[in-house]
């Protein structure tokens, strides 16, 4: 490809390329994104390309293999275009019949279609499906329209017209002024306002300034910035480019974990098609701006998704933060001016450069603008990538969009914000998403995990689970994160086991307002909010567990008992086989079976097998 | 010369010059604040955490460490206020139970009043270690040598030679024995031979030319020499005798 040297070289480009697209031609846009990928859509992707090949169909039908569309619950998920037909849970032996029936003969295969498991309705349309009825798709929308690898796929869609713009008609002054009046806040976790962060990097002393992408997505649960930089890397550098413009910033790095090894090829693939065409490298677009992106990998150090410990992982050292009196604005990598955003805030400014601040501060509520990817797990029916707007509700989020408890059992409460952030009650479930209000309740808005739970789900249990990720993830630096959270997760083993001291939640309190008001970092600012939240909306678990050594969800082994309830079992006998211990004996068909409590080791198998509800907890 | 600027430390008036510390004023101003991982000769570090000090400013206030927040115009500072109180009581109340048993941090958390922690007992370890990271740093700022590190993370963190084994890179100085608050690394001089278990390390000692005494390791004075291109004879003699 040439290198492009002026804006209106990219518009000739971008228009050649349009053209050379025909848009009635079908194409079959796979997910080989993470989630699919583990579904095995490499060799459906594969079975497409021999089955197109077997009946000639190369020159009449494209097959793209793209980014994540987010209903990973649902995988292997396709699209075929123009039409936009959605077909989930795909599988190798449906490529024939969709090449046949779908491409050939336009008829729709039933039974790929998304049922609503509470309605029964069929869609055949993508948008038409519940969970992305709701949603408001800005950044996510274009993963299953592009190929994360083809430049050219990003440019037609009309991918770097936000840096033409910005490199011709925006002075630096002028782009951060747009940034900070559309109210973009960091989406890392911490909701700084981007455009303040900016401004203090540009305005800060030194010749050398950087600009650094956050993609060290550490949160159990998460991966919207996995998704991204997997499935539209070029939409996160457009945005770096910008931003790096206005700062006044001529090198920047892109920090990923190397766990994320498709998003590490994705976003080098991505650096080299733009340096390739000039929109990376010296004189972009004959702006006679230069910028260059550096990837760097990250050793897995959940740490390391903190801002100074970040930039220390990234010069070499060991990754751990570091008090932030002097902001990173000023010295931050290498002692020198840094700005650190998020990949999802990143992907974010293409889109304000383009259609303006007033467009952006329309979506969202009044102190968080713009729509939030979210990252539905847990005990929901539909779990996924979804992206809304600011100020949806947790009930819209978890019943609409989730489409509601699995198995049809009761919500008990919504984890948001990643290990440090909290439970959400259910009687909290109409509150509005956005960053301060999430704060409000104790929770946060963090990366963005949501973490949905039922009746079956023991709070104390997962306070425990998060203390426990959090003490070993932590990096130990600072007393009271370090020993605070080691103490508190002895506390809670005590509680979970039937152990708990009447004074027990008292002094996680204690520890965890000082964890709170003392630690040298956010990670350990926040590392107590498993804790506070659980014994702020669910004391009476607490209570229970100490006072009548009972479980009330079932779950901690110490305090529970199996039971075979005889009058509703059958006596099928489907428990006896998967017990791990042979604690479960068959009598006779008809006739119930018998657990002997002494073998039991209480792994709930039989429990989750029995369709008759006869076996008991207590 | 440095602008002069004007904060308060517990209710009192003072001038200081910019850049420097809320832990440095306090102490040229003879107001204590109690440290562990403190030390004037290296970077601060900011881990120990009790030097927090509760700061005002614009009607809002909140705790910051001392050792590491630079003053500023018209800064509020309270080094004992109930919340830095009731925050330090619980950082020592975490500490001896980390170290339960070691003196140094008996006798520092009575002072504060903390008799025992509120932990049960059988939780409680007998670390002599408190992760201040002094040697470590000593080690690579003072000497220049960078023999130790921190290793592994979270509760797992300990102060290490590397992958365990003999710390090559060491000298012998003794350096993080002497800046050790707990007293944790234990160095040993037997006739001619110096042992610092910790790091797995024996040096041969020097013996003094003049009066016969050993007096520093070979391979420190050889680190001294080389670093101030001295003569090759001029430890041959120790200072003492010289």
């Amino acid at each position: 490809m040439v290198r492009l040297s002026s804006p209106q070289q990219l518009e000739g480009l971008r228009k050649s390329i349009v053209e050379r697209k025909d848009r009635s031609k079908p194409c079959i846009a796979l997910c080989v994104g993470t989630g699919c990928l583990a579904y095995g859509c490499t060799d459906i992707l594969n079975a497409f390309k021999n089955e197109v090949e077997k009946n000639s169909l190369q020159d009449k039908v494209d097959i793209r293999a793209t980014g994540c569309p987010g209903f990973c619950e649902r995988g292997a998920l396709l699209t075929i275009y123009p039409q936009g037909i959605f077909y989930q849970q795909v599988k190798m032996e449906d490529v024939p019949e969709i090449i046949s029936e779908t491409i050939l003969k336009g008829n729709i295969i039933e039974r790929l279609l998304y049922t609503d498991p509470n309605t029964g309705e069929r869609y055949t349309k993508e948008a038409d499906v519940p969970f992305y009825k709701r949603q408001q798709r800005l950044l996510l929308d274009s993963n299953n329209k592009i190929d994360p690898t083809s430049i050219e796929d990003y440019l037609a869609i009309g991918g770097y017209a936000a840096l033409a713009k910005a490199l011709s008609h925006m002075k630096p002054e002028q782009i951060i002024q747009e940034i900070k009046r559309s109210g973009l806040r960091g989406r890392g976790g911490g909701g700084f306002p981007t455009g303040a962060k900016w401004e203090s990097t540009r305005e800060a002393h030194g010749d050398i300034k950087y600009v650094i992408c956050n993609c060290d997505e550490g949160d159990p649960g998460a991966y919207m910035d996995r998704s991204l930089m997997e499935g539209n890397p070029h939409s996160v550098l457009d945005g770096m480019i910008i931003g790096a413009y206005a700062i006044g910033a001529n090198l920047g790095y892109v920090y990923i974990r190397h766990e994320y090894p498709m998003a590490v090829d994705n976003v080098t693939i991505a650096i080299k098609q733009a340096e390739e065409l000039g929109l990376l490298g010296e004189n972009i677009l004959g702006s006679g701006f230069g910028f260059k992106v550096k990837v760097s990998r990250g050793g897995g150090a959940f740490v390391c998704g903190e801002s100074t410990a970040l930039m220390a992982s990234l010069e070499g050292k060991v990754g751990e933060p570091r008090a932030k009196y002097i902001h990173t604005s000023e010295k931050g990598l290498y002692n020198r001016p840094s700005d650190l955003n998020n990949v999802e805030t990143w992907a974010n400014v293409p889109h304000i450069i383009l259609k303006g601040a007033d467009w952006f501060n329309k979506i969202g509520t009044k102190g968080s603008k713009g729509t939030k990817i979210f990252s539905l797990v847990g005990k929901v029916k539909n779990t996924g990538l979804v992206e809304v707007p600011m100020g949806m509700t947790l009930r819209e989020i978890v019943y609409d969009i989730g489409g509601g408890i699995l198995g049809g059992k009761k919500f008990k409460a919504v984890q948001t914000g990643g290990p440090s952030g909290g439970f959400i009650p259910e009687r909290l479930l109409d509150l509005p998403v956005d960053f301060d209000e999430l704060t409000r309740v104790g929770s946060m808005m963090g990366s963005g995990a949501m973490i949905v739970t039922d009746e079956n789900t023991c709070m104390v249990d997962m306070a425990k689970y998060f203390v426990g990720f959090l003490q070993e993830e932590a990096c130990g630096k600072c007393l009271p994160c370090r020993e605070g959270l080691k103490r508190m997760l002895e506390i809670l083993t005590d509680i979970t086991r039937g152990e708990g001291r009447k004074e027990d939640i008292e002094l996680l309190e204690r520890i965890a307002a000082t964890l709170k008001d003392t630690s040298l970092c956010a990670l350990g600012g926040t590392a107590a909010n498993p804790v506070l939240t659980t014994i702020r909306y669910f004391r009476d678990e607490y209570e229970a567990h100490i006072n009548e050594s009972r479980c009330p969800a079932g779950v901690c082994k110490e305090l529970i008992t199996y039971s075979i309830i005889d009058e509703k079992c059958p006596g099928c006998g489907l428990c006896v086989e998967p017990c791990p211990t042979k604690a479960i004996t068959f009598v006779a068909k008809k006739k119930p079976v018998i657990l002997n409590q002494e073998l039991c080791i209480k792994c709930g198998t039989c429990y989750d097998i029995c369709k008759m509800k006869a076996v008991g907890v207590k | 010369m440095k602008k002069l600027l004007n904060l308060t430390i517990d209710g009192r008036s003072l001038q200081a010059e910019e850049e420097k510390t809320i832990l440095e004023v306090a102490r040229d101003n003879g107001i204590d604040i109690p440290t562990l991982c403190y030390n004037e000769d290296l970077e601060p570090y900011g881990a120990c955490r009790l030097c927090l000090v509760e700061i005002s400013k614009n009607k809002r206030s909140r705790l910051v460490t001392s050792c590491l927040y630079p003053i500023e115009e018209g800064l509020v500072v309270k080094t004992n206020s109930d919340r830095v109180l009731t925050n330090r009581k619980m950082l020592m109340e975490l500490l001896l139970a980390r170290c339960s048993g070691v003196k140094v941090i008996e006798d520092m958390a009575r002072k504060m009043g903390v008799e025992k922690p509120s932990f049960r007992p059988q939780y409680l370890d007998h670390n002599e270690c408190i992760l201040c990271g002094l040697c470590v740093r000593a080690c690579a700022e003072v000497v220049g040598t960078s023999a130790l590190s921190l290793v592994n993370r979270g509760v797992n963190r300990e102060v290490a030679s590397p992958f365990l084994d003999t710390a090559s890179d060491c000298i012998g100085c003794g350096s993080c024995v002497y800046i050790c608050p707990t007293k944790c690394i234990k160095m040993e001089d037997s006739g001619d031979t110096r042992t610092i278990r910790n790091w797995k390390v024996n040096f041969k000692l020097k013996k003094c030319k003049t009066c016969g005494n050993y007096f520093a390791p070979e391979k420190q004075l050889e680190y001294i020499r080389t670093k101030l291109k001295l003569p090759k004879d001029f430890f041959d003699t120790c200072p003492n005798c010289k």
